[in-house]
């Protein structure tokens, strides 16, 4: 195997009025015109791996979660949080629960018609926290689905941080709320054992003049797919999307999000890293934002970066950009998939620097665009440690 | 006191067919002497300085390359650097993500073999930078992302006052600078040499030599020192272009 198949299949800039599919230089986007949704499970066919939205994914690991069952182990939450924060489990009849989320593939479906709880964390309105919100989530060894929702109120600031530890098979939906006025962060760690399989629809809503954060930090796990998803309920939003991944020999981490600009005057960031190192490593990272007829005034830039550190490592990205109204502020997208650059190494080794510590100092600098937007310090600095291991594993 | 001595090298760009480029250069620096190798472009004198420093793009097939007795070319890279040796280069590669400080102060510690105490060290670092004319900020920045010609050449003068090595390998530091950054680079470069270390100062044009005189002046062709002399050479090179090697490229600019 080749060490980076790139396939960019839309790489420019667009900025000026394109018409729905028009974008993407005459190749098809992969984007469908709206996407099907439905709280069905049986709405949606068994996928076969040929449908766009599965092709990148070995669906002969998440077979299990492609049909009902019944759990066999669960996600036990523990949580830090500070006083006028409520953090509980309910069950999934509680009218906190979907209120954002609409399913756009069989697996979310299955989860959210079949979870029997739910993880609720309230942000109070007003409410601005000094310190984070820690849920920390243990799995031990079966499959089972999970359900976490996150509201922040108007005006609320907080940091949430969600870390997955243990080992499980787990289709999961995560809801999160953000009121008008509020600024939320939340930062997902997949710390996963060696053998979990995570599959994890992410669906935010942000209310006028919100503003979201959302890092996702990809560290373990055999195979682990968020599909992040984010709409506008008023003007003035902002969201930014970022993503860390380090893929080690055989593991797959997979992430597609999607920004669907409706309402005017938003902004989305989107940044992700990811790092491959060993032989089956892999990352897909699919793009897609959408901006509707309504959503004048959309500022939207993307840009996903990939660094092969050694042979046998496959990095896809497909950016896609569907502009539907011609009175945007700008829109943009990059992609770029590199091998470890031994110019820099040589560089610092010139320096004195011992290979592997030069090697450290490369890949903690890649990273460190996306980690150092994290607003909770000691976190920054795990994340950038535990992504040093990992390049003592070997390749 | 410290002598690099090379002896009979011949190096070629790495790969199956990769054409030879130095073909036996005889050279010994040593500590307190200042050479300067004067040739045209494509006569192999960067190869030079990056085969001493052991970049992966040449490789050795001849010939020696002493440190006091030891054998350079059996050390990695980085060995290379903590047993002495400095490459200030033409082109600075940028390292994005890695602050200057960070950088700095990760060299230090490894050629030094520990690490140099904090308060100390941010006197000396300012020290330096304020020497060199460098504003504060400049250590916050990305290793070599987004700087000037005359901002990389300043930032690897700073390398070399910090590691402070025995044997400097100066590869075209005058290149793209103006009068200014040139008199503060060379000035840099003063200081480093008046600690008595050796110096071999590789240059395409004599512009440099104004600011830091040679002891000695080689002349570079077809991958090998062609002639030797004093400071006396460059003046004549300077006049005369490389038009008696069969170049047409004048030595002055």
């Amino acid at each position: 195997m080749t060490a980076a198949d790139v396939e960019p299949r839309t790489t420019a800039t667009a900025g000026g009025p394109v018409l729905a599919g028009g974008h993407s230089h005459g190749l098809r986007t992969g984007t469908p015109p709206e996407r099907f949704t439905s709280r069905d499970p049986d709405a949606f066919a068994v996928p076969t791996g040929r449908e766009e939205e599965w092709r990148f994914t070995p669906l002969r690991a998440i077979r299990p979660l492609l049909h009902p069952f019944e759990p066999t182990t669960e996600i036990s939450a523990t949580v830090e949080a500070p006083i006028g924060v409520t953090a509980e489990s309910v069950p999934s009849a509680d009218p906190r629960v979907g209120r954002v989320l609409q399913p756009a593939d069989r697996v979310s479906a299955l989860a959210l018609a079949r979870t029997p709880n739910a993880f609720v964390v309230v942000i109070p309105a007003g409410v601005a926290l000094d310190e984070p919100v820690v849920v920390t989530g243990k799995a031990t060894p079966g499959t089972t689905y999970a359900h976490l929702v996150i509201e922040a109120g108007a005006g609320s600031r907080a940091t949430v941080v969600v870390e997955y530890t243990g080992s499980a098979t787990v289709a999961e939906n995560v809801e999160i709320l953000v009121g008008d006025g509020a600024a939320l962060e939340v930062v997902t760690v997949h710390n996963w054992d060696g053998d979990a399989i995570q599959l994890a629809a992410q669906s935010a809503r942000i209310g006028r003049d919100g503003r979201l954060d959302v890092t996702s930090v990809n560290l373990g796990g055999k195979l682990v797919r968020l599909n992040p998803s984010v709409r506008f309920d008023g003007p003035g939003g902002l969201v930014r999307l970022h993503g860390v991944s380090f893929a080690g020999a055989g593991q797959h981490l997979e992430t597609r999000l999607y920004v669907d600009h409706g309402a005017p005057e938003c902004t989305s960031d989107v940044l992700y890293k990811n790092a491959l190192q060993g032989e089956g490593a892999r990352t897909v990272w699919i793009g897609d934002v959408r901006i509707r007829p309504a959503a004048i005034g959309t500022n939207t830039f993307e840009l996903n970066r990939n660094l092969v550190l050694t042979d046998g490592a496959r990095a896809d990205s497909v950016p896609n950009l569907e502009i539907e109204t011609g009175e945007i502020a700008g829109a943009g997208h990059a992609s770029a998939t590199g091998r470890f650059d031994d110019l820099q190494l040589f560089y610092l080794q010139a320096r004195g620097i011992p290979e592997t510590e030069a090697r450290r100092l490369v890949v903690r600098g890649f990273f460190a665009d996306v980690v150092e937007r994290i607003a909770v310090p000691d976190l920054r600095e795990r994340l950038m440690r535990a992504i040093e291991s990992r390049l003592e594993e070997p390749a | 006191m410290s002598t690099l001595e090379i002896r009979d090298l011949h190096v070629r760009v790495a790969g199956d067919d990769g054409a030879e480029i130095l073909k036996g250069v005889d050279l010994t620096v040593s500590s307190g002497q200042t050479h300067a190798i004067m040739g045209p472009n494509g006569s192999g004198k960067s190869t030079l300085a990056y085969s001493i420093a052991g970049h992966p793009k040449y490789t050795v097939t001849q010939g020696s390359v002493l440190l006091d007795g030891a054998d350079v070319l059996a050390m990695t890279v980085d060995e290379r650097a903590r047993a002495g040796l400095f490459l200030a280069m033409q082109y600075p590669v940028e390292v994005p993500g890695v602050s200057v400080s960070n950088f700095l102060r990760t060299a230090a510690t490894a050629v030094r073999g520990e690490a140099p105490k904090l308060r100390t060290w941010v006197r000396e670092v300012n020290d330096a930078m304020g020497a060199l004319e460098m504003d504060r900020s400049f250590a916050e920045r990305s290793v070599n992302e987004g700087f000037s010609g005359g901002e990389k050449k300043r930032h690897e003068i700073l390398q070399m006052t910090l590691l402070q090595p025995k044997i400097a390998i100066l590869d075209e530091t005058a290149s793209g600078l103006d009068v200014d950054a040139l008199r503060v680079v060379s000035e840099g470069v003063n200081r480093v040499r008046n600690t008595g270390i050796g110096t071999l100062l590789i240059t395409h044009y004599t512009r440099i030599l104004r600011y830091i005189q040679p002891d000695f002046v080689h002349v570079f062709f077809d991958g090998r020192i062609v002639e030797s002399g004093g400071a006396e050479l460059a003046a004549r090179l300077e006049d005369e272009g490389y038009a008696r090697f069969g170049v047409n490229e004048t030595a002055s600019a």
